[in-house]
């Protein structure tokens, strides 16, 4: 996935290197080693559950939590043992943290001020800010008239308006509504293209995620776990923890013996080499599923089960199956085929169908 | 129309006027409940004061008379006494803001367990009488006392310090008294400031000087707004401190209108004082209540 800029093209935006970042509270390892390396004018987000060392990361990216050990460089700068203030660093905060005695251009303005810029070119450039933004005019507004998409895209302004050397975003669509949620995702991704800013962004929003990065590096307890683009992340997920967090998915256990895989007794068919691990997790995809009441033809490896349940989410139909092995799946029926294919209904056989392409092991996660 | 919907219509009629009744009961009900207060605002403040300001407008024989007023006006001890009252509270609240405001900083960014500590150093004189602190700064402020006696014998001064008896020794003891005031308000507002304004102050090139200045003094206005305001009006009323500790040099108006209840026959004199005491400390208010709106309003 390549998206060019101008900003890239002229050399504005940097890298970001993080190198062996470790953070300890007491005996907890918040952060665990961690190395990232961030391309000019790239888009990352830090995805992972609560408690996954995802925020940790962005402020002691940003300089709001000191390491216990490590590097973090911005372009050639070494940033780790500078204060806040002087990491010239962009941040959009989870509540926005916009002044509430300041009026909106005075919000934008603020940093300008602090690097001392004549009045008339901080008026000029907030303006240009709001624009930006698409909120222009908005500028006298006091801060508790605006809605909270307003907020959200008045402190992304504020945070760009200096032109820092990156930008980060802790959170930055928690506190909207899905609706909105969804077309701001679109929206900041359509101004990090315009601007070209390295970007890093933290959610625990899967999706959010695979809309907007270019890469995303999923943590998990203190460890980076992957760092992908959105595609791979989801096609090609390392372990069970990162396929069960990215997605919907279902497991059920294999045995591998000797480059054969089974189900139980029956045989899975791979499309590349097997793991070496004698046990693993086979990842089936709702959607990626192909449901018949008839044997299925071909070369795909097939399963036998039951309905158990059938729920309309509009889009599709999600059913709950369970194997001959005892084991629950979910499989997805899309809308656009519910009139003219085959609709199980509950408690009628079924089989399932994943091409070797589709079947994918994972390795048991490490207690 | 079928009579199906005529009879719907007609209950929803119906239930409109009854709802209107419930509504009517009810705030009927929630006045009855507030009665109690109003009551006892209305005989144990409005009368009263209004009692006062009857009183203040009549001599003795009952007739209507300015005089107690243009006594006020027209005696130069008067005017010095009000100045007095008014420059010693002011330079009180002062003091109080400088000592208060990192008291009440350090105990909101304190931990639980430490400003749980300290605030019980504000607390504990808090709950003690006035009367017991007055005195006791007597005993410690005085030539011969605990302050004195140390700062002679560490060889600091040679002679001991006039400390009590004067307005040095009546401001250190209201300040003592009136601290509290001023903290404990502007605790409850430091603590409800979100520390991430000042992350973002930061964030966007703020130095932690700024970013106190530009950002947290401003979000800390509301409670030391109120904290000062408090200080100020309870300084203007105070008779024991100054009594005690200024020796006789410094008088409040508070003194001056218990020596006018005991030295004129009627009420009327202590009267007029109390109620310019009250005017000038509204139109005072009312002043600085403008004066912060406009810069409020400058502010954005």
């Amino acid at each position: 996935m390549t998206r060019q800029s101008d900003a890239r093209s002229s050399g504005r935006a940097l890298p970001v290197t993080i190198r062996n970042i470790v953070k300890l509270y007491g005996p907890v390892r918040a952060l665990d080693d961690v190395s990232l390396s961030v391309t000019e004018g790239e888009f990352v987000t830090l995805l992972g559950p609560s408690g996954s060392g995802k925020t940790t990361l962005l402020m002691t990216i940003a300089g709001f939590a000191r390491p216990s050990g490590g590097s973090i460089a911005i372009g050639e700068t070494e940033v780790v043992r500078l204060p806040p203030h002087k990491r010239d660093i962009g941040m959009v905060f989870q509540n926005y943290a916009l002044f509430p005695h300041m009026s909106v251009a005075e919000n934008i303005g603020y940093p300008l001020r602090l690097r001392k810029m004549p009045k008339a070119e901080i008026a000029g450039r907030a303006e240009h800010a709001l624009e930006l933004v698409q909120l222009q005019g908005y500028g006298e507004r006091r801060v508790d008239q605006l809605s909270g998409g307003q907020r959200q895209r008045i402190a992304l302004a504020r945070a760009i308006v200096f032109e820092p050397r990156i930008l980060l975003m802790d959170e930055p669509l928690s506190a909207l509504d899905k609706q909105l949620r969804e077309r701001m995702q679109i929206e900041i991704r359509r101004l990090h293209d315009r601007l070209g800013m390295t970007t890093i962004a933290v959610t625990h929003d899967q999706r959010e995620a695979l809309t907007m990065s270019d890469r995303v590096a999923v943590l998990h307890r203190g460890r980076l776990v992957q760092f992908d683009e959105p595609r791979q992340l989801y096609e090609r997920p390392v372990n069970r923890f990162v396929a069960d967090f990215i997605g919907e998915s279902s497991f059920i256990p294999v045995t591998v013996d000797r480059g054969v895989v089974r189900y139980g007794e029956m045989m899975v068919n791979l499309a590349g080499p097997a793991p070496l691990a004698s046990v693993a997790q086979l990842l089936m995809r709702p959607e990626k599923l192909i449901i018949s009441g008839r044997p299925l033809e071909g070369n795909i490896n097939r399963f036998d089960g039951m309905v158990q349940d059938a729920m309309f989410q509009g889009e599709s139909v999600l059913l709950t199956v369970v194997l001959t092995g005892g084991h629950e799946v979910h499989a997805r029926i899309p809308n656009r085929q519910l009139d003219c294919r085959f609709l199980p209904s509950v408690g009628s056989a079924i089989q399932l169908g994943l091409s070797a392409e589709d079947t994918l092991l994972v390795p048991e996660d490490a207690a | 129309m079928t009579a199906a919907n005529i009879w719907a219509k007609d209950v929803a009629l119906l239930n409109g006027a009854e709802l209107d009744r419930d509504q009517r009961r009810e705030g009927r009900q929630l006045f009855m409940l507030c009665s109690p207060g109003i009551l006892l605002a209305f005989f144990l403040l409005c009368l009263p004061i209004g009692w006062l300001f009857w009183f203040s407008f009549v001599d003795a024989n009952g007739s209507p008379t300015l005089e107690h007023y243009s006594r006020i006006w027209n005696e130069g001890a008067y005017v010095q006494i009000f100045l007095v009252t008014f420059e010693t509270s002011l330079l009180v609240t002062a003091i109080c803001i400088l000592l208060g405001y990192p008291l009440a900083y350090c105990l909101s960014q304190m931990s639980q367990k430490w400003s749980g500590i300290v605030m019980l150093g504000v607390l504990v004189p808090f709950w003690t009488s006035l009367l017991v602190r007055t005195y006791a700064w007597l005993v410690l402020l005085q030539r011969k006392g605990v302050v004195n006696n140390l700062l002679v014998d560490s060889g600091l001064i040679n002679q001991p310090l006039p400390l009590v008896n004067n307005l040095t020794g009546t401001i250190i003891g209201m300040v003592h008294i009136m601290i509290p005031f001023l903290v404990l308000p502007l605790y409850a507002s430091m603590k409800s400031i979100d520390g991430t304004y000042l992350r973002a102050a930061a964030n966007l090139g703020a130095s932690p000087t700024r970013a106190f200045w530009q950002v947290y003094l401003p979000l800390s206005l509301p409670g030391l707004v109120a904290g000062t305001v408090l200080t100020f009006i309870l300084c203007l009323g105070f008779y024991i401190t100054p009594a005690v500790l200024g020796g006789g040099r410094v008088q409040f108006i508070a003194q001056r209108i218990q020596t006018s209840v005991s030295l004129y026959p009627t009420w009327g004199p202590a009267s007029a004082l109390g109620v310019v005491l009250l005017v000038l400390t509204l139109a005072i208010l009312l002043v600085s209540q403008l004066a912060l709106n406009r810069w409020r309003r400058r502010l954005g």
